[in-house]
């Protein structure tokens, strides 16, 4: 499990390297915006892994409040999964937020809109700083069921925020993979080797963080049991 | 009907202890106020009255948010005393129905304080609005229930942790954006006249229907945490 882990990481900071160079070196420079796009190879990739580690997450707090009565050690897996993925989710959002802002300031003239797109990355930043908020607050024993209920409540939240304030707004350029503008065909490999790039590297993130809050896990355990014997 | 009947009870409960101390309603209504007072002393409303009508709408829900989270802890305070919460959990009447007769009791004592405060808030920031007055009949009940259901099942999630007063704004203000969002673009509708509220009013509905579901289903898994 180890070994897979370490080549986990090495194959994610091999596609990074790689994923770099092919931005930087390979890829055209975009007519419109000169080099200041590459960014996009970034930003886009980012994006896109932070919108399915929340869908992790919720799906192992669900997992969690079936398992806390029937299963206590999958339950206590499930909720590692869940502190795992809600942290790299912060931290991807926060990156993706950042990016933005970075690629912002010399397109739009302006660090921060608020726009459509924009808000909607910010509101998903606001509820997984909420929910580590709780766990942080919470005492030991009941902050998973409260963090998992609270998690179900922000993946229920999720797609209202996205209806709701891209009818109040938006300002963002149209989706450039799905949408009408569309991306160039040399620009595509740097693309998806980042895609690729980002998204192992948040995996390995994930296992590393889980594999911390298992061992923590265990030593609570074990500290209760020892407790209980004395 | 054995659900309602408890539903009713425990609203009847509430409603009674609030009627002896009315430390929540009187609370809410004095926070409420002072909010007004000082957004007034910031923005000068009389003397612009083209920005008042744009920004009233936003003021008036900030501060009716900002004070039913002072009285949502409140409302949970009294279970604490004397281990009501423990008593609650070993009975055998649905949690959830706890959970309804807080959150209309809630409910009720926002609506007072909205009743009491809009003339207060059209005197202040010298309002005539524009749009249909008929649509706020609708606008306000359904934007405080959004606030009070989501309000009273997260009071009731931090009710054992640390920092409780910090924790529900923390939770609640997050998850509630989309309402918040749907209230004050459909008041400021109304205000100024400048576009139709219904989109707006139909986004609360949905939200309410949803996530009133979403506190009724997962209370019982709130109230025996642990």
């Amino acid at each position: 499990m180890k070994r897979l882990f370490w080549m986990l990481c090495g194959l994610s900071v091999a596609l990074l390297a790689w994923g770099f160079y092919e931005a930087v070196f390979v890829a055209p420079v975009e007519a419109t915006m000169g080099s200041i796009y590459r960014i996009f190879y970034w930003h886009v990739p980012i994006n896109i892994s932070a919108e399915i580690f929340p869908y992790v997450n919720m799906i192992a707090s669900i997992g969690y409040l079936w398992a806390r009565r029937k299963n206590h050690s999958l339950a206590l897996k499930l909720d590692a999964l869940a502190i795992a993925t809600a942290e790299i989710t912060v931290l991807y959002v926060g990156l993706g937020l950042a990016t933005g802002m970075l690629w912002g300031r010399p397109v739009w003239g302006i660090w921060w809109a608020w726009d459509a797109r924009l808000t909607s990355a910010l509101m998903l930043f606001l509820l997984y700083v909420s929910y580590l908020l709780v766990r942080s607050f919470s005492s030991s024993g009941q902050g998973p069921v409260i963090a998992a209920v609270l998690s179900v409540f922000a993946g229920i939240d999720v797609p209202i925020v996205f209806m709701s304030i891209r009818w109040w707004r938006t300002q963002h350029p149209a989706p450039v993979l799905t949408g009408e503008g569309s991306l160039d065909p040399s620009m595509w490999p740097a693309f998806l080797w980042n895609l690729a790039a980002w998204f192992f590297w948040g995996c390995t993130l994930i296992w590393a963080r889980y594999a911390i809050v298992r061992r923590e896990q265990q030593i609570a355990e074990r500290e209760a049991m020892e407790a209980l014997e004395a | 009907m054995i659900y309602l009947r408890t539903v009713w009870l425990h609203l009847k409960k509430d409603l009674r202890l609030e009627w002896r101390s009315r430390e929540a309603v009187a609370g809410m209504l004095f926070f409420t106020l002072l909010i007004a007072v000082a957004f007034a002393m910031a923005f000068d409303p009389t003397g612009y009255p083209a920005m008042a009508r744009q920004m009233s709408g936003g003021l008036l829900w900030v501060g009716l948010l900002f004070a039913a989270t002072t009285s949502l802890n409140i409302s949970w305070e009294r279970e604490r005393r004397n281990q009501v919460m423990d008593a609650h959990r070993m009975s055998a009447a649905p949690p959830s129905a706890l959970f309804l007769g807080k959150a209309l009791a809630n409910f009720l004592f926002v609506a007072f304080i909205e009743a009491v405060l809009a003339p207060v808030f059209i005197v202040f920031y010298n309002l005539h609005p524009l749009g249909e007055l008929k649509w706020l009949w609708l606008i306000l009940p359904l934007g405080t229930w959004a606030i009070v259901a989501n309000g009273t099942f997260f009071a009731a999630l931090g009710l054992r942790s640390r920092n409780r007063a910090l924790m529900l704004p923390a939770i609640l203000f997050p998850i509630s954006i989309p309402a918040l969002l749907g209230v004050t673009q459909a008041t400021s509708a109304v205000i100024t006249g400048d576009f139709e509220p219904g989109m707006w009013v139909r986004l609360i509905f949905g939200f309410d229907v949803i996530f009133t579901t979403a506190c009724i289903l997962l209370f019982g898994t709130v109230l025996h945490a642990e």
